[in-house]
């Protein structure tokens, strides 16, 4: 294993690790809100997404590596840090790489009708993360946010499966945003 | 990767220091002269610093049968890097954070120019004890066999 891959975890877990999570939790209930997050990543990985990783990930959330993110740095890294099994689209709750690699979005688990928060969260490498572009209204939202979504179709194909659906977390650098499945996506 | 004797060596070794009273490890570390040099915080990079947690330990019925839980272990692990670039694990019994500090110490040590010296001031004595308690229970044990004359023993 390398020795690269071993380090980079938090420094002080339970005080990191609740700090990640109340960022992603006020993402998730802001959509379009940015917030800074970083922890020391393996090569191929930002910071934000490694934090929200190193958070969320355990043996019991089989995580999905798409594209460049497929590397043996980051399959040893999330090994060793989170005990994360590393799974195929059809199995994951968490599935990461940039969004040419992750699209298109069918195969990933949307949940079930009883059990909806049974789906995969797609945590999405972004070159650059704004508060421009795509327009976004809904819960959370006071009156409408703007953020530089990639596309807009696939948002909306997402909300016709309500409540079932996919969840998305958006990174870039040590930058996060994210997009619950009950915001309205429209071309901005 | 490593031989497969090398692996077993290491499986050896760390399950000498898992299972190592408290307090001996730390006091043959004491007594151990070139410990001190390696010992120093600001020398060693944390991978993992020590954590305690639980592992479910399972066994099967008659070292055959089907797996079942046996009851939950409270383990403490690490990870550190020392500053020639080796690497060494522990995961430990018990809540001991300084238990697990010396043993991924140990660990690090051993693929390093010092496994001699640490195998025969550290390991070998723990072996030694480990051995020594062993031994005393069984003849404990041994003592209140009681061999009937009447009946076959299924053996």
């Amino acid at each position: 294993m390398d020795a690269a891959a071993l380090s980079g975890g938090f420094v002080n877990p339970a005080i990191d690790a609740a700090r990640v999570f109340r960022e992603v939790l006020q993402a998730m209930a802001r959509p379009g809100r940015i917030a800074h997050i970083g922890a020391s990543p393996p090569p191929g990985l930002s910071p934000a997404a490694a934090s929200v990783l190193l958070t969320l990930a355990d043996d019991t959330t089989p995580v999905h590596l798409a594209g460049a993110c497929d590397s043996a740095a980051i399959r040893d890294y999330l090994r060793f840090h989170t005990g994360a099994p590393i799974a195929g689209r059809e199995d994951a709750a968490f599935a990461l790489g940039d969004w040419e690699a992750l699209a298109p979005l069918a195969g990933y688990p949307l949940g079930s009708d009883e059990y909806p928060d049974r789906s995969a969260t797609l945590i999405v490498e972004l070159p650059a993360l704004s508060a421009v572009g795509a327009r976004l209204t809904g819960p959370g939202i006071r009156m409408h946010a703007q953020l530089s979504l990639p596309e807009i179709d696939p948002f909306t194909a997402n909300a016709r499966h309500f409540p079932r659906g996919l969840d998305f977390i958006f990174t870039s650098g040590d930058a996060i945003a994210a997009l619950p499945r009950t915001t309205r996506v429209e071309a901005g | 990767m490593s031989a497969p004797n090398d692996q077993r060596e290491r499986k050896h070794w760390m399950g000498l220091l898992a299972r190592s009273r408290p307090g001996a490890l730390a006091a043959l570390w004491r007594d151990f002269p070139e410990g001190a040099a390696h010992a120093e915080e600001p020398g060693i990079t944390w991978l993992r610093r020590p954590e305690t947690g639980m592992v479910m330990v399972r066994g099967r019925a008659g070292a055959v049968g089907a797996p079942f839980n046996l009851g939950e272990m409270t383990v403490t692990r690490a990870s550190l890097r020392l500053p020639c670039g080796a690497i060494g694990h522990a995961c430990v019994q018990g809540r001991d954070h300084e238990k697990a500090r010396l043993a991924a110490l140990v660990d690090a040590l051993m693929a390093g120019p010092l496994a001699a010296r640490v195998d025969a001031a550290i390991l070998q004595p723990l072996a030694a004890a480990e051995a020594q308690t062993r031994s005393a229970r069984a003849s404990q044990a041994a003592a209140t066999q009681v061999a009937f004359f009447t009946m076959v023993r299924g053996e």
